[in-house]
């Protein structure tokens, strides 16, 4: 072996040896919610689906960043974010003065609005609350919304999750909820939705939807780069478009 | 980090609040375990396998799965049915309280039959025999000898069990009820200070946990009173047997 190959040879150990290190810089810890369809669920196959998910591989795409994407509990979200057991979080999450005292928030990815949902054969109606058992999911805005403004007149129950609310709502325990109106969309149309509907008007709270990201983090600027580049070169409308028959941004 | 003393005192009343919850179902749970205890353990004892073999399944049921999966599958599984639902037991099982206040009452109830089924095998003998030789009847023996000894040489290991459900019902803030950890975790979602919140609940926990533990030191003294003789002179007893020669 003469010294042109031998050289050759340590460029390509060297090469290999640093490659996963200069990678390392750009790698990215998502964390969803999976509770939450059609924006972040687990499948049959227990991947992690819905549009919060193929926004994150979207822009981890257009960052050319190298993403893992994990699932954890609603309520301990923030503070997993804190302590650093990931980078971000894309999980439907409402930009809210309370969260961004502790968080930095991107640019909105989509907007939101409530809604009451009720039994189909049900006289439900969001002006005659008096007295009535509402429920919604603990630690969202729907449940801040509960709790404010209804708090006194109502009994307000909070769950763990959108579904276990969903579960109540057609055990009868329940004679509404307040939920998200594209997650609640998303449930009517299933079969476990059929015997449900909307009631009244949608409840418009000018409710953002942002990706958080720790204060100060760089990461902020460079997700919001990537998300007007998606939203530019059509990749967020084709997101859309397979979820929603209209623009929910 | 910066540690945040004032939202746990403005905190505290519902924290309180959350904590006579907890209480409640904690003693509620703890009388059912104890009533169906009592007849779970004396048909465990019996010698005849047919009569074992009921108290025996349940026992392994409710010890063999978790609390959680026992309080879903009877707060959403049991409303899954139509038939239930049109009962006259939904009245009370729609009520998130008393789903949380019968699962752990069945829960608690199969540790408390094992432990007084292990307390009554562990009678010394004679003294089910003094009891027979006497002429007691089988009713008269469980009320005079029987279930008084195996109450105190089970009270240090059940005072263990009344804390392990203690913390156990904690998990009543899955189905809607504000207990203590229910309280902190509807706190802590408005507030995001989970380290003060939950700092101040798991105190409180502490202090009904020592609550709990100096009962148990009073029902245990009640019990095996007989073992503190000749500080506490047994009553109703002919002075001369008490006589020292």
């Amino acid at each position: 072996m003469n010294l042109k190959h031998a050289l050759a040879g340590v460029a390509v150990v060297a090469a290999t040896l640093t490659a996963p290190f200069s990678m390392a810089a750009d790698k990215i810890r998502i964390a969803t919610e999976g509770a939450y369809a059609p924006f972040n669920y687990i499948d049959e196959s227990g991947e992690l689906k819905g549009f919060d998910v193929d926004i994150a591989k979207a822009l981890c795409e257009e960052m050319k960043a190298d993403c893992t994407i994990v699932a954890q509990d609603w309520d301990g979200i923030i503070p997993g974010l804190m302590a650093r057991k990931y980078d971000a979080i894309i999980a439907s999450m409402s930009i809210t003065p309370e969260r961004s005292r502790v968080v930095d928030f991107t640019d909105p990815y989509y907007s939101n609005s409530l809604i009451f949902v009720a039994p189909k054969k049900s006289k439900f109606s969001p002006e005659k609350v008096s007295g009535k058992a509402i429920g919604a999911q603990r630690a969202t805005i729907a449940g801040q919304y509960l709790e404010d403004n209804l708090g006194d007149k109502v009994s307000v129950k909070l769950y763990d999750t959108q579904d276990n609310a969903y579960l109540d709502l057609a055990s009868g325990r329940l004679d509404a909820i307040v939920s998200d109106q594209l997650p609640a969309y998303d449930w009517l149309r299933s079969d476990a939705g059929q015997a449900f509907e909307f009631k009244g008007e949608k409840i418009d709270i000018d409710d953002k939807i942002g990706i958080a990201v720790r204060k100060n983090d760089k990461l902020r600027q460079k997700m919001n780069k990537a998300l007007k580049a998606i939203l530019e070169n059509g990749t967020y409308d084709r997101i859309n478009a397979q979820y929603f028959p209209f623009s929910i941004y | 980090m910066n540690w945040d003393w004032t939202v746990i005192w403005e905190n505290i009343p519902k924290l309180m609040d959350g904590a006579l919850l907890t209480l409640e179902l904690v003693l509620f749970s703890g009388l059912i375990g104890v009533l169906l205890a009592i007849p779970l353990a004396l048909l465990r004892v019996s010698n005849n396998i047919w009569v074992r073999a009921l108290p025996y399944a349940y026992i392994f049921f409710f010890r063999g799965t978790p609390l959680l999966i026992q309080i879903f599958l009877v707060y959403y599984g049991a409303s899954q049915f139509e038939w239930i639902k049109e009962s006259s037991l939904w009245p009370i099982l729609r009520e998130p309280y008393w789903c949380a206040v019968i699962t752990f009452g069945l829960h608690t109830a199969a540790y408390i039959a094992e432990l007084l089924r292990g307390a009554i095998q562990s009678i010394p003998k004679g003294e089910i025999e003094a009891a027979k030789a006497l002429g007691m009847s089988y009713p008269k023996m469980l009320r005079r000898i029987t279930l008084p000894r195996a109450f105190g040489i089970m009270m240090p290991s059940y005072g263990n069990e009344v804390i392990l459900m203690l913390k156990g019902s904690a998990l009543a803030s899955t189905i809607t009820l504000l207990d203590l950890t229910g309280m902190a975790r509807t706190i802590i979602a408005r507030t995001y200070t989970p380290l003060e919140i939950f700092l101040a609940a798991g105190v409180m926990y502490l202090i009904i946990s020592a609550l709990i533990i100096f009962l148990f030191r009073m029902l245990e003294r009640y019990f095996n009173r007989h073992q503190h003789w000749p500080n506490e002179k047994p009553k109703g007893l002919d002075s001369q047997l008490l006589s020292k020669d």
